[in-house]
């Protein structure tokens, strides 16, 4: 199983190559394609992530010891984004996601999809996945 | 018709306009949101501060005499901008919202009894929307709605059905900022006074396209904000008949706005200062002066025809994409554009738009009733103002060509 830092590692190594924003941009699109999908009948309301302009679904499941992310957006570089987000912390304990500093983020250059405008849900992303690990580590994890 | 040359003068007035974005020339489409300012007005805040700032009304001194001077010039500059019958017609506030705000709270403290109503369109700003949501919540009053055509046209005899007894005031854009319609705002208020019902305008989209004169209009209220019309930010303007704002209870406490205090009892000054508690924006609202100067020197039917042909434009270029959607089709519309392209996500287009230098505005542009009304997350809006090009405009047809292949 990779680490945080592995896996983290892997992505900024990836961005690396994008010296052009348009390559970087179609790098995310594609990213969104492979993105694992959330199951249809969680695309609801209780699933959803509020951002103003996109909608995100977000959900998580809790197997051995650690959480798996799916998701799905209805647009595509968003879509490409939580796939970064998932590639980086799927597969991860909830202790790691918890402790996660996310600082790959600047050095992929998207910090600019940090910003605390209304346009995009990113930091509200983070939240989420950080809280699902949260909820499941309390869950199973705290009798330990 | 004002050409390339009068434009290219205009444009060297706007110093921000010259910048690069993301390395490209900055083309800027998000006019509908808040303008760029010209060097007159970034010029007159300076002057400003550097040599007149002080507190007005109050002070005997030199510099708050001249400070003073300035901002009621600017009130009876406004005034005749908008053909006030009187400056104390005129009240500054900080912007379209807190001038619908101070409405609907005034109003409807004074006038607004449980059964009755309020009536807007479906094509209002959600600053149109919630204030009046708000007092009706409060005096257990109802919000009704006048549907709206898929062109984006008030349905005009639903109109009429809605301006029953129970209807206390009417609360309508002249200008849609999402769509561009522009309603044919006499006619509505028109019909409404045939009612005996009071009309209040949300000019926020009109008054850098449109001239506006409230006595030909004849509504009870218009609200307008600066930073739309070339001004600065934070300041804004309503517009009340004489007689109708005499009546209103005022709608905050403070200084300014008092004649004289007691513990006991409290009497209030005078129109405009009942509705101008505390400090004013001074600087801002002197600023707003040198923009009514500037659009004046231009002057409303210059900018009406060339936005016109701006947006002629605009809408005969995107035509040629043939899987684009308009939104907003009415034959009337001020110079803002809304579409999808294909079933690109505008959240999308507008990620790519801005990385080559094109600032748009993409969302719901605070109408989500109008986005359910027409079944869609939002829109790509491009809005242009008296300084955008038709260079410009093929700038951004170019780039929804890349976009297009983005995301086939």
């Amino acid at each position: 199983m990779k680490t945080y830092q592995e896996s983290t590692a892997n992505i900024i190594k990836e961005f690396e190559l994008f010296t052009d924003w348009m390559d970087k941009y179609n790098y995310i699109i594609e990213l969104g394609k492979s993105l694992p999908l959330i199951d249809e009948k969680y695309k609801t309301e209780n699933y959803l992530i509020s951002g103003c302009q996109s909608q995100v679904w977000l959900y998580a499941e809790y197997k051995d010891g650690r959480v798996w992310f799916t998701a799905d957006s209805d647009a595509i570089i968003t879509k490409g984004i939580v796939g970064i987000l998932i590639n980086a912390l799927s597969g991860l304990s909830p202790d790691e996601i918890i402790n996660a500093d996310m600082d790959f983020i600047n050095n992929i250059g998207l910090r600019e999809h940090l910003s605390p405008t209304r346009s995009n849900g990113l930091n509200s992303m983070i939240k989420q996945m950080k809280l699902y690990a949260l909820v499941y580590k309390t869950k199973y994890e705290s009798s330990r | 018709m004002y050409n390339a040359m009068d434009i290219e003068k205009i444009r060297e007035q706007f110093p921000l306009l010259k910048q690069q974005v993301n390395g490209k020339s900055l083309i800027y489409f998000d006019n509908a949101a808040t303008t760029q300012k010209p060097q007159c007005v970034i010029d007159s805040l300076n002057h400003y501060y550097t040599t007149m700032n002080s507190n007005i009304h109050r002070g005997v001194h030199f510099l708050s005499q001249q400070a003073t001077n300035a901002f009621e010039e600017s009130r009876k500059t406004v005034q005749n901008f908008i053909n006030a019958r009187h400056m104390h017609e005129i009240i500054f506030t900080r912007g379209t919202t807190e001038s619908i705000n101070l409405v609907a709270s005034s109003f409807s403290k004074r006038f607004l009894k449980p059964g009755d109503t309020i009536l807007i369109s479906a094509m209002e700003h959600h600053s149109n929307i919630v204030p009046w949501q708000l007092a009706c919540e409060e005096r257990q009053a109802k919000l009704k709605v006048i549907p709206i055509n898929p062109d984006g046209t008030i349905i005009f005899s639903e109109l009429q059905n809605l301006l029953d007894e129970s209807c206390k005031l009417l609360a309508i854009t002249h200008v849609s900022n999402t769509l561009g319609t522009i309603n044919d705002i006499k006619k509505i208020i028109k019909t409404a006074h045939a009612a005996n019902i009071p009309v209040l305008v949300d000019g926020a989209q009109a008054i850098s396209h449109i001239k506006i004169d409230v006595q030909d209009l004849d509504c009870e209220f218009y609200c307008f904000s600066g930073h739309k019309m070339y001004a600065p930010m934070g300041v804004g303007v309503l517009y009340g008949k004489e007689h109708i704002l005499n009546e209103l209870p005022p709608y905050q406490g403070g200084g300014e706005m008092i004649k004289n205090v007691t513990f006991e009892k409290t009497t209030y000054n005078e129109l405009p200062f009942k509705f101008e508690a505390g400090t004013p924006n001074v600087g801002d609202v002197i600023g707003l002066q040198q923009a009514v100067k500037f659009i004046s020197e231009i002057g409303y039917d210059n900018i009406s025809a060339y936005e016109h042909d701006l947006l002629e434009y605009a809408t005969r270029q995107l035509e040629q994409f043939e899987d684009i959607k308009i939104y907003g089709t009415a034959e009337n519309k001020a110079s803002v554009i809304s579409f999808i392209l294909g079933n690109i996500h505008p959240y999308d287009a507008g990620i790519i738009l801005d990385k080559l230098g094109i600032a748009v505005r993409t969302g719901h542009h605070c109408t989500q009733p109008l986005m359910d009304f027409f079944r869609i997350p939002g829109t790509v809006r491009a809005s242009f103002a008296i300084y955008n090009t038709k260079e410009e405009i093929e700038a951004m047809i170019e780039a929804l060509k890349k976009i297009k292949l983005m995301f086939a």
